[in-house]
């Protein structure tokens, strides 16, 4: 026996299941009761408000991404230059949250917006609870990548760097942050992507108001009682792909040491 | 003085953080104490006011709804984990043997589910077994449930989990170790048996617990892929959006174990590491002849 032969049921379920599934979207895109029609395809694509809520979610995507940032990278680099029995320690309960179920901490947020504190909630308006509540989702995902590269990162060039006379400023801006770029393309797309496509937010703290592009996907295929308009949701999910691949071509384009996908652990 | 300051403050910005990573967190524990009434109607939905102490709610999550999307949960995960880590594990051996071509197309397609975001995944499934579905019925043989769908779409998206770690444990051990097994009259099943795969264990292993952390997390995916019964994450969403809410008890049950699970594993990783800290030291010690501060 060939040790290939070990890969062929792999192959079979790959193709079945990754690569035959895909092309479904394709089909159903311009496919209305097995009649193939483009006229749905074209109104979809020609919707501007369809448009006007992707622009919207890229836009909150990245705002969630900057202010995840900018809270995290400061709790990785404290994380970072910590004693390690004691950063190992911490560092377990800022990622604990990440392996919590994802729609109960949503609710969770929905619960004390709706009844405990409501002023809370007032005060933000709709696009800043589900900006905060992104936040809260994603932030864990950030900390992540950026304390593995920070607390990998070579001590003695920081010592370099202060015996050539740069102060512990300098040395940030010029040495710890260019050496940490991948931790952060990493960390930001772990949080840009699965952000634009979140619909458990917009639908449980924005309920079902604040329209954003995942929801708008999920209610093309859900919300006809199962049934669905497989050709608007096709369409828009086909917009989705492309848009996520041009965000992962321009961000790996500032990051060309690292090897495509599943680098993520 | 400025430093000790410095210091602190670095503390408290910690301290604010957990604190909002856990707010709500703390609130769902807190309030699964809270009584909400009895019987059939028991509704959560108004989590917010305290009307007494009571354990009722967690003897509720172990019967109806709850009960069985839990169990479905633990089902799923189980056999969806270690039917991805049979076939990831064969697979990853077998690419490993294949020429550099065909390896890197498979390699490539293998990302796709990872790449691809969940709600893409979920709607391709959805889409496959509605068409295979409305093809059953044409012939009259009856219809793919929600379990063996639930389990296929879980394996896809975990096999690409258990491939990646369990490649890079096949290119650090020796490509000898299969054909020394075999010159030395191993039968080549017997070779991947006793050599190979306890050589790669640790890739496997992980990848497994890997395989496993995804089938219990996934929402998106078994949200689109499930009709009727379907898993704790999308039964909670669908009571979340209902008018009855989400047993807040749901939280504790969750939330205790992983983190007694994950301070256990990380303890264990803590205790070794220390243990490696204290001899590199006494090694240093030894070559700057006690010279530490």
């Amino acid at each position: 026996m060939k040790r290939k032969v070990l890969a062929y049921p792999y192959i079979v379920w790959m193709v079945l299941f990754i690569v035959i599934p895909m092309f479904f979207i394709l089909y159903y895109a311009v496919n209305v009761n097995g009649q193939f029609t483009v006229t749905k395809f074209w109104q979809t694509l020609k919707d501007a408000s369809k448009w006007g809520i992707l622009w919207r979610s890229v836009v909150i995507s990245l705002k969630t991404t900057a202010i995840c940032l900018l809270l995290g990278y400061p709790i990785a680099y404290i994380l970072s230059n910590m004693k390690r029995s004691v950063a190992g320690f911490i560092s377990v309960l800022f990622f604990v949250p990440m392996w919590m179920n994802f729609v109960l901490r949503t609710y969770a947020w929905h619960a004390i917006l709706e009844y405990a504190l409501p002023q809370l909630s007032d005060f933000l308006g709709l696009e800043g609870s589900v900006l905060m509540v992104l936040v809260y989702d994603f932030l864990p995902f950030m900390i992540l990548p950026l304390y593995n590269t920070l607390s990998k990162l070579d001590r003695s060039l920081l010592e370099a760097s202060r015996d050539l006379g740069a102060n512990s400023v300098t040395t940030f801006f010029r040495v710890v942050l260019p050496l940490s770029v991948p931790g952060i393309v990493s960390g930001v797309t772990m949080v840009f992507i699965p952000a634009i496509t979140a619909f458990t937010v917009p639908v449980l703290i924005g309920h079902g108001k604040y329209h954003l592009y995942g929801m708008e996907i999920e209610q093309a295929f859900k919300l006809l009682s199962g049934q669905g308009d497989y050709a608007v949701g096709s369409t828009l999910s086909i917009i989705l792909l492309i848009s996520v691949l041009v965000s992962t071509v321009i961000m790996n384009h500032f990051d060309k040491d690292q090897q495509t996908g599943g680098q993520m652990w | 003085m400025v430093k000790k300051a410095g210091k602190s403050l670095k503390y408290v910005y910690l301290g604010l953080m957990l604190f909002f990573l856990y707010i709500p967190i703390i609130y769902l524990i807190v309030f699964s104490f809270n009584n909400f009434g009895t019987g059939r109607r028991v509704s959560y939905t108004n989590i917010g006011a305290w009307k007494g102490f009571t354990l009722s709610n967690y003897s509720n999550i172990f019967t109806g709804e709850a009960g069985k999307a839990l169990l479905l949960t633990l089902e799923i995960a189980a056999i969806s984990s270690v039917a991805a880590t049979v076939i990831g594990t064969a697979a990853a051996i077998g690419i490993y043997a294949m020429k550099k071509g065909p390896r890197n197309v498979i390699l490539n397609v293998s990302q796709l589910p990872m790449v691809n975001p969940d709600l893409v995944t979920g709607i391709t499934f959805m889409m496959l077994f509605a068409f295979v579905n409305s093809l059953l019925a044409k012939l009259n043989i009856g219809q793919i449930g929600d379990i063996p769908k639930l389990v296929i779409a879980h394996v896809t998206f975990s096999i690409p989990y258990v491939i990646f770690s369990v490649m890079p444990r096949l290119r650090q051990s020796s490509g000898m170790l299969y054909e020394a097994a075999m010159d030395l009259g191993c039968s080549p099943t017997k070779a991947l048996m006793k050599v190979v795969i306890p050589d790669i264990m640790p890739g496997i292993s992980s990848g497994f617990i890997m395989a496993l952390t995804m089938s219990l997390d996934d929402f998106v995916v078994s949200y689109f892929v499930s009709d009727l019964s379907s898993v704790l994450s999308v039964y909670i969403y669908s009571s979340a959006r209902g008018t009855k809410g989400v047993n807040p008890a749901l939280a504790t049950v969750i939330f205790i174990p992983l983190v007694t699970l994950l301070l256990i594993v990380n303890l264990r990783r803590l205790s070794k590491e220390r243990e490696y800290e204290i001899q590199s030291k006494k090694v240093k010690m030894k070559d700057k002849g006690g010279n530490t501060k």
